[in-house]
C-alpha cells in the first residue's frame, strides 16, 4: 500500500483523497484520526499528522475542535476536477508511450479502450477499508 | 510550543570516545529534540552502542561536550531517572524472575504503567515466575521490551532489543510502540539492523559510520531522495550524468545505477523515453549505499555488499 518512492505523508493524503473521490468517505463525515492512521498503516504518528494537515491546508478536511477531522463540503468535486486534470499526464501519456513502443496503432488503442469500457469487471476501490 | 523553541533533549558537541588507538566515536555533534522517534542506524562496530553508552552514562566520553536534559549525565541521578536504556543483552540480577524485574522497574520509573506491562506480558506469553536465566533468548528480549515500553521514560533507548524475537513478536513490539507513543509522546531512540521493519516508525534518522554521523535527516526527507535507474548502459549513463552516484552495477549491456536525486515529472518522462526503469530506494538500501559510498570516499576498502540483507544479523 505504501511505497518507498515518495514521502509517506503524501501517500497518506492521497489515500484519504482516494476515499473521498470513491465516496467511501462522504462529505461532512469524520475522517480517521492521526492515531488511527498511525496504528493502521504502522507509521509514525507525526507522519500521519503531516498528511492530514496537508489536506486541512488545502481545505479538503477541516478541524472541529475537540472532536476531530471532517470532510469539507465540496471536497469531492474539487478532488475530481484535480484528478481529471492529472489524468492525461498520469495515465494517457504513459499509455500512448508504451503503445508506440509496442507498435500498437492509435486505432487499435481506441479499440482496446472501447473493449475495456464494456468489460463489467471494473475494480472499484474498496469502500470498507476502515471497517476492519 | 514549537519543537525548535524547546531545549533539545540531547546535545553533543565534538564528542569523541577513544579506546587505545581507535576512535569508537569520532567528533560527533548532534541534537536530539523531544517527542520524536529516532532511528540510530549503522553497521556492527560503527559506534552505535558506544554512543548510547555515553548518553546513558555507562561509559564516559574521552572529549567533547555531552548534555542530556541540559546536564552532564555521568553519575547524575536527576538525568538518569528520566531515561531508560534497553540493551541487546540486558543483564538482570542472578536469581531474578520477570515479575521481580518488573517490580523493581516500577519502583524506579516514575511513569511506569502496570496495566500496560501486564498486557504486554500476556501478549509475549512471558512466564512471570521463571528465573530470567532460564528464559529463552526471545523471552529475555521480551522482558527488556516490556520494561522499555511500560517505563514510559521521557528518553528511551532500545539498542537492538529484538534478539531471538520472531517476526510475530517483533510486530507486537512495533505495534505497541506506535500505539503507546501516539498517546504518550516521548523521545525514543531505536537502534536496529532490521531497517525495513522499523523504517516507517521513524521520524528522524541518524546514520553512524566509523564513529561519525554521516546522515542526520528526517525520514520523510530521505524517502524519494534516491532512485535506482536500470536500462541500457549508454542511456543510463546519459540519464545519470552529473548526479551523485551511490552505487553502480553492470550485467552485460545493462546498467543499474543508484543516484541521489528527487525526480520531477519531466525526468520521469525522459527516463521512460530512454526505456529506463526507475525503482524506489528503501531506507535500508539507502543506508547500505550511503555507508559503502562513505567507506569508498574515506579510502577504506568497502566490504562487498551485494544485498542489503548483509547488514542484517540473522536472529
Amino acid at each position: 500500500m505504501l511505497d518507498d518512492s515518495r514521502p509517506i505523508f503524501l501517500q497518506i493524503a492521497e489515500l484519504i483523497e482516494g476515499d473521498i473521490v470513491a465516496g467511501a468517505l462522504a462529505e461532512e463525515a469524520q475522517a480517521p484520526s492521526t492515531n488511527e492512521f498511525a496504528a493502521f498503516y504502522r507509521i509514525n504518528p507525526a507522519t500521519a499528522a503531516k498528511g492530514i494537515n496537508k489536506l486541512v491546508d488545502e481545505g479538503i478536511l477541516y478541524k472541529k475542535r475537540g472532536i476531530g477531522m471532517f470532510v469539507a463540503t465540496g471536497a469531492r468535486t474539487r478532488l475530481l476536477e484535480r484528478r481529471r486534470e492529472e489524468f492525461f499526464h498520469d495515465f494517457v501519456q504513459p499509455l500512448t508511450r508504451e503503445a508506440r513502443r509496442l507498435g500498437i496503432s492509435a486505432d487499435a488503442l481506441a479499440d482496446m479502450i472501447n473493449r475495456s469500457n464494456s468489460d463489467p469487471v471494473l475494480t472499484e476501490r474498496s469502500a470498507g477499508r476502515w471497517m476492519h | 510550543m514549537d519543537a525548535l523553541t524547546l531545549p533539545p533533549v540531547i546535545e553533543l558537541t565534538g564528542v569523541t570516545k577513544r579506546y587505545k588507538d581507535t576512535k569508537a566515536v569520532d567528533g560527533v555533534t548532534l541534537r536530539i529534540d523531544g517527542g520524536k522517534i529516532y532511528g540510530l542506524l549503522g553497521r556492527n562496530g560503527a559506534g552505535k552502542t558506544t554512543l548510547m553508552s555515553i548518553l546513558t552514562a555507562q561509559d564516559p566520553e574521552t572529549s567533547g561536550t555531552v548534555r542530556v536534559f541540559g546536564q552532564h549525565p555521568y553519575e547524575n541521578d536527576a538525568v538518569l531517572s528520566r531515561m531508560c536504556f534497553i540493551r541487546e543483552s540486558q543483564k538482570y540480577p542472578g536469581d531474578f524472575t520477570p515479575a521481580q524485574a518488573f517490580k523493581s522497574a516500577s519502583l524506579f520509573f516514575a511513569n511506569w504503567d502496570q496495566d500496560f506491562a501486564d498486557r504486554l506480558v500476556e501478549e509475549f506469553a512471558l512466564p512471570l515466575k521463571r528465573r530470567i536465566k532460564k528464559l529463552s533468548r526471545g523471552q529475555l528480549s521480551a522482558v527488556g521490551v516490556v520494561i522499555g515500553l511500560a517505563a514510559r521514560a521521557e528518553l528511551t533507548f532500545f539498542d537492538e532489543p529484538y534478539l531471538g524475537l520472531d517476526a510475530f513478536a517483533r510486530q507486537i513490539f512495533y505495534d505497541r510502540l506506535v500505539e503507546d507513543y501516539s498517546r504518550h509522546p516521548r523521545t525514543i531512540i531505536l537502534s536496529s539492523h532490521l531497517i525495513d521493519e522499523v523504517a516507517n516508525l521513524l521520524e528522524h534518522v541518524l546514520l553512524i559510520d566509523q564513529g561519525r554521523i554521516i546522515l542526520d535527516d528526517d525520514a520523510e526527507n530521505i524517502r524519494g531522495s534516491a532512485v535506482t535507474v536500470t536500462g541500457e548502459e549508454t542511456n543510463v549513463a546519459a540519464f545519470t550524468a552529473g548526479r551523485t552516484v551511490l552505487h553502480r552495477e553492470r550485467l552485460g549491456s545493462l546498467a543499474s545505477v543508484t543516484m541521489e536525486a528527487r525526480l520531477g515529472s519531466a525526468d520521469r518522462a525522459r527516463a521512460a523515453d530512454l526505456g529506463l526503469e526507475l525503482s524506489p530506494v528503501s531506507l535500508q538500501q539507502f543506508v547500505v549505499r550511503k555507508t559503502t559510498a562513505a567507506a569508498g570516499r574515506a579510502g577504506v576498502e568497502p566490504r562487498t555488499v551485494t544485498e542489503p540483507s548483509e547488514l542484517e544479523v540473522a536472529p
